[in-house]
């Protein structure tokens, strides 16, 4: 039996992802993930049981830089793209629940 | 009834690493500076850019976990956490979820009462730190991200400290740790260290033990802080159990924080909130595997623990604990003291120096001690002419602060000021005539009052070396009274 | 007249002093300003810039100067590649306005092979889709039939080369976005292995997939572009390292044919292609055959759960790579929002597009608590038996050849109100991203609606060098990649 992607889990993916739906948006997204999801569920025909998994086909590990200085951006360039600034900070309504989830 | 309880605390501390650029991108670590001038693509999350390991992080991980007594790991990979907030740019941080670059270790700490006290570490793992929001642009926000990606090893400890002196205890060996081996500054004023206990209560109550829901207290930045977050919220969770009885239950941690003008915790989340970091592998960074080679490379940078020194200290020098405690609160002090010691200093004259002269200078000017220009020979000279009484105590302050500006000999120092003390009897045998001379009064007390014998004495003695300007051994000087007194008929 | 030879033709012209490269880039402009009104190529062109470009390198040359492997050429780049000038818009209304602050790899790699860089090509929204419908600030179509789709993601970069708007181009393959607009626009299309190319400024989609390649009239070309842009950089940390993976000359040894080829086919796996695409495969098959090949068949078990298992973890990582639009720090905010959440949930839902919208919230289900095990995990398990598919089939033969898509170019809007019916078309790709490979498109024939058919060849990793002389023996023997739309 294939998971179906009720309105109740689209509403909490779209919290998680931080996207807003309106409702004709939770219907069509809750009927296509369905669709999809019910298709993905295909792999639960193999068996994995004793396979690794692969997050990376790379044969590469201890990729690091040396402890140097590079140069930074000026604080201009770092804000060129802000959507809105003062004093060299980017500016966003105020935040009120400052404690962050670290 | 009787009612009896145990505190039960966890640590969790976030030390902020002393490497010279970021975790994951060149810009420099640095404090201070105007907002948005140390970023780059990398920490300002931008599109396109990616994340490159800072080998210096790791190491400095690897290290702390050595001195902590940890297990290594072999190979360890990048997780992201996922959380959105303003000051964490990509909205993800990179950390390590399941494979910490160490683990499973302990943390002696010296309790009041002389024992020591074993807090195992349950693991120590990389991550980056986000940027900083601040609050004074009306009703708005400003974002600064100078401090995002800077590296942080987050060390969690097992429930082990059973009171807010333990806690305190263990924050503050960390920091002694953490600084001597040279991997974080430390700064808590400029929050290198935050401290965040998990606290609960086992209360036994008629036989039977209830235990009070944990409560986290979060982002605590002095030992003051910890002490008292966790005595005010040991009373208070045992008021809140003898009110309603209300026991640790799946998913009832609250997240408390610290008013530290009220003295008190204030609740920040009742429950657990459903947080979903949705933690999986980064696929932009590839794993770190610890060869035996590099694991040794690390290992040769370990050196002499604090607690070991000041045990050392205590033992070997018959030392104060608190005098030890002191000598060890920083890498330097230890080091200089050790040093001064071996080229012939007594101990507890050269810690007098260090601890009343040095520790004092060293602080006015905001630097270590050995940053003074103080050398150890200096010092074993300067305690040794001080134990010969040929300078007095207070002089030798004088000299010790006159060889941090000239970085002289303490001899030529004492020689060019006059602090020399008068050791010719027969210049102290002159002075002592002329002062037995001049009060009569003094010197029948001293010989035949035995109630005013001792204060005339002084007062006699205070005089001779009042006309020595000050330059008379003192020990000397009452030596030479006292025969002459004797021989008086 | 420029706009027939190839890059590798037409900067040997140049540095010969045939051609001027003012003169190559001013044709293409002015194809771009006859053609690309209709095709949707571009999202933006850099007329002045190019123009002024090509003066220095003309002035370079007639100075007697060395220049670089791409001296005055005209090429494109795919607009989800970071440049310092001009805007990086990802097809997206997110980052319509977003001027990224350095330059990718390839495009420094470019620039100092004295590339012309002419534009900036469409896509499909953040390189999510398989059309090159899905961005809101172009539509491209089809050079060989204006009412179809010219593939994608890499739709426009492919469009512009079939249609000669510059001599050629690079995309970026996530699960198939070089090789299938290759194969529907009819020109030859090289994902390199993974790791090969640096991904540093390429904007993520699938970071463990991204690779970045080329769009190029012939495999010659291929070469050529392999030349300029492969090779280690330390700014991404899955670019492997020339110790593990070489950088060598592409061209060098281009046209020595491979003796003894042997071919991996599956025969398992063609039912899913249509008629024409079958026949074009079977026929090019035949050619090999003619070249001295011989044919291996090997079985793929698990092939089919490919796409399955990439829309887990693509999708997974895209949900992660894409948080970071979020109104905050650049691109789009939304001027609706009340507060800082608002600011995210408002700007997102405003400057995302469905598909977009749709891969963010399938990959954040995927990770989310609960469902972890059951799909990213048990995903990343298939994923190993995919890749141990290929390591069989590479023990059997030197290459393994399929058709690039079971269709030829499909109507516009064929596919867009049914999500899993456009992920299907991509069932051939997929599994080569999964597995990291390094993998080919070359025009191998045309359907009854004279629509470009591509062939597939997927060699075993960082053996480009073989794969490129594969595909070369095949063109030196057909003539398919001469053919060009008219337009």
């Amino acid at each position: 039996m294939s998971l179906q992607i009720d309105r109740k889990m689209v509403e909490r993916v779209a919290v998680l992802s931080r996207l807003e739906l309106s409702e004709s948006e939770i219907a069509q997204f809750s009927a296509q993930l369905s669709d999809i999801v019910g298709y993905i569920e295909k792999i639960n025909v193999l068996d994995t049981e004793q396979v690794e998994p692969l997050a990376h086909c790379l044969p590469v590990q201890n990729v690091f830089r040396e402890d140097v200085p590079q140069p930074s951006l000026s604080n201009e360039q770092a804000l060129a793209n802000a959507p809105d600034q003062t004093d060299g900070y980017f500016i966003v309504p105020k935040i009120l629940d400052d404690n962050s989830g670290a | 009834m009787s009612l009896d309880y145990k505190i039960i605390v966890g640590l969790e501390i976030h030390v902020q690493l002393a490497t010279k650029t970021k975790m994951f991108c060149g810009c420099e670590l640095a404090y201070g500076h105007a907002p948005n001038t140390r970023v780059c693509p990398v920490c300002i999350g931008m599109p396109g850019a990616l994340p490159v390991l800072n080998k210096a992080a790791v190491e400095f991980g690897i290290l702390t976990g050595l001195a902590l007594n940890c297990d290594i790991a072999r190979f360890t990979k990048w997780d992201r956490k996922s959380y959105y907030y303003p000051d964490l740019p990509k909205n993800y941080q990179i950390s390590q979820y399941d494979l910490p670059i160490t683990e499973n270790g302990y943390l002696d700490i010296l309790l009041d009462d002389g024992t020591t006290k074993k807090i195992r570490i349950r693991r120590a793992h990389l991550e980056e730190d986000a940027g900083k929001n601040v609050h004074t642009f009306g009703n708005y926000s400003g974002v600064d991200l100078n401090r995002s990606c800077t590296p942080l090893l987050e060390i969690v400890t097992e429930p082990d400290m059973n009171s807010p002196a333990e806690v305190r205890l263990a924050a503050q060996e960390l920091q002694r740790i953490v600084r001597y081996l040279g991997v974080s500054e430390a700064d808590m004023q400029k929050g290198h260290m935050r401290f965040e206990p998990n606290v609960n209560l086992h209360i036994t109550r008629g036989g039977q033990v209830f235990k009070t829901p944990i409560t986290e207290v979060k982002n605590l930045n002095s030992f003051r802080a910890i002490e008292r977050s966790i005595a005010y919220e040991v009373n208070r969770q045992l008021d809140e159990f003898l009110t309603t009885g209300k026991t640790m239950q799946m998913g009832n941690k609250s997240t408390y924080g610290w008013d530290d003008v009220n003295q008190q915790t204030v609740l920040q989340r009742e429950k657990e909130e459903a947080h979903d970091y949705r933690y999986f592998p980064d696929p932009d960074l590839v794993p770190v595997v610890v060869s035996d080679q590099w694991l040794e490379e690390i290992k040769a940078r370990l050196c002499e623990l604090p607690l070991a020194i000041q045990k050392r200290f205590v033992g070997d020098y018959g030392l104060s604990d608190y005098d030890a405690q002191v000598l060890t609160g920083e890498k330097a002090t230890g080091v200089l003291f050790d040093a001064a010691v071996r080229c012939g200093g007594d101990p507890k004259r050269v810690c007098n120096l260090l601890t009343q002269t040095g520790l004092k200078l060293a602080n006015e000017r905001q630097t270590t001690v050995d940053a003074l220009g103080v050398s150890p020979e200096h010092l074993a000279v300067l305690a040794k002419m001080t134990d010969e009484g040929q300078i007095s105590a207070t002089s030798a302050a004088v000299i010790f602060e006159e060889m941090t500006r000239s970085g002289g000999d303490p001899a030529q120092i004492a020689e060019a000021k006059n602090l020399i003390q008068k050791s010719d009897t027969g210049e102290i045998e002159a002075l002592v005539e002329q002062v037995l001379a001049e009060n009569a009064q003094a010197v029948q007390d001293a010989k035949d009052n035995p109630k005013k014998a001792k204060k005339a004495l002084g007062f006699l003695t205070g005089q001779v070396i009042q006309k020595s300007k000050g330059q008379a051994n003192p020990k000397l000087v009452s030596q030479v009274l006292n025969q002459r007194l004797a021989s008086l008929p | 007249m420029s706009e027939r030879l190839t890059a590798l033709e037409l900067r040997n012209a140049i540095a010969a002093k045939k051609l001027s490269s003012v003169e190559a880039v001013r044709d293409c402009l002015g194809r771009i300003e006859k053609y690309d009104p209709t095709l949707g190529a571009y999202i933006s062109t850099f007329a002045e810039k190019a123009l002024r470009d090509a003066e220095a390198i003309d002035k370079k040359i007639a100075a007697g100067q060395p220049v670089g492997l791409l001296a005055g050429v005209p090429v494109a780049v795919k607009d989800n590649m970071c440049t310092a000038f001009g805007p990086t818009t990802c097809g997206s209304k997110m980052l319509e306005h977003f001027h990224a602050p350095y330059d990718a790899h390839v495009i420094e790699q470019l620039l100092a092979a004295d590339a012309v860089i002419i534009g900036k090509t469409n896509l499909d929204e953040f390189a999510m889709g398989s059309s090159t419908e899905t961005s809101p600030l172009r539509k491209t179509v089809n050079p060989w039939d204006n009412a179809r789709v010219a593939g994608g993601s890499s739709g426009g970069s492919a469009a512009a080369v079939a249609a000669g708007l510059c001599a050629a181009a690079l995309g970026s393959d996530t699960g198939g976005s070089i090789r299938q607009p290759a194969s529907f626009c009819g020109i030859t299309g090289l994902k390199p292995t993974y790791g090969r190319v640096s991904r540093y400024g390429l904007v993520t989609y699938g970071s463990s997939f991204d690779q970045i390649g080329s769009l190029t009239r012939d495999v010659a070309d291929a070469a050529l572009m392999m030349n300029v842009i492969a090779g280690h950089d330390r700014r991404d940390s899955t670019s492997v390292a020339e110790t593990l993976a070489p950088k060598i000359d592409y061209l060098a040894d281009l046209n020595r044919p491979l003796d003894g080829l042997r071919i991996a086919y599956v025969p398992e796996l063609h039912p899913g292609a249509d008629p024409a695409v079958r026949k074009a495969f079977e026929d090019s098959m035949a050619v090999y055959r003619s070249l001295g090949a011989e044919p291996v068949e090997v079985t793929m078990p698990h092939y089919p759960y490919a796409i399955a298992t990439y829309y887990v973890i693509a999708t997974a990582e895209a949900s992660s790579n894409l948080a970071r639009f979020d109104g905050v720090h650049y691109g789009y905010r939304s001027g609706a929002a009340d507060d800082y959440v608002e600011v995210y949930t408002k700007s997102r839902s405003e400057a995302f597009g469905a598909e977009v919208k749709r891969r963010i919230m399938l990959g954040t289900f995927a990770l989310s608590s609960g469902y972890y095990d059951a799909y990213y995990l048990k995903a990343l398990k298939v994923r190993t038996l995919i890749r141990r598919d290929f390591i069989a089939a590479f023990e059997k033969a030197d290459c393994l050849m399929l058709p690039v898509s079971p269709t030829t170019a499909f109507k516009i809007g064929e596919k867009t109100d049914d999500p899993l019916k456009m992920y299907l078309a991509d069932v051939y790709t997929i599994a080569v991203n999964l597995a990291g490979l390094p993998g080919m498109s070359v025009p191998c024939g045309f359907d009854e609606n004279n629509l470009p058919i591509g062939l597939q060849i997927i060699t075993d990793a960082f053996t480009e060098d073989k794969l490129l002389r594969i595909a070369q023996m095949y063109q030196n023997a057909t003539d398919w990649h001469k053919r060009s739309p008219l337009l």
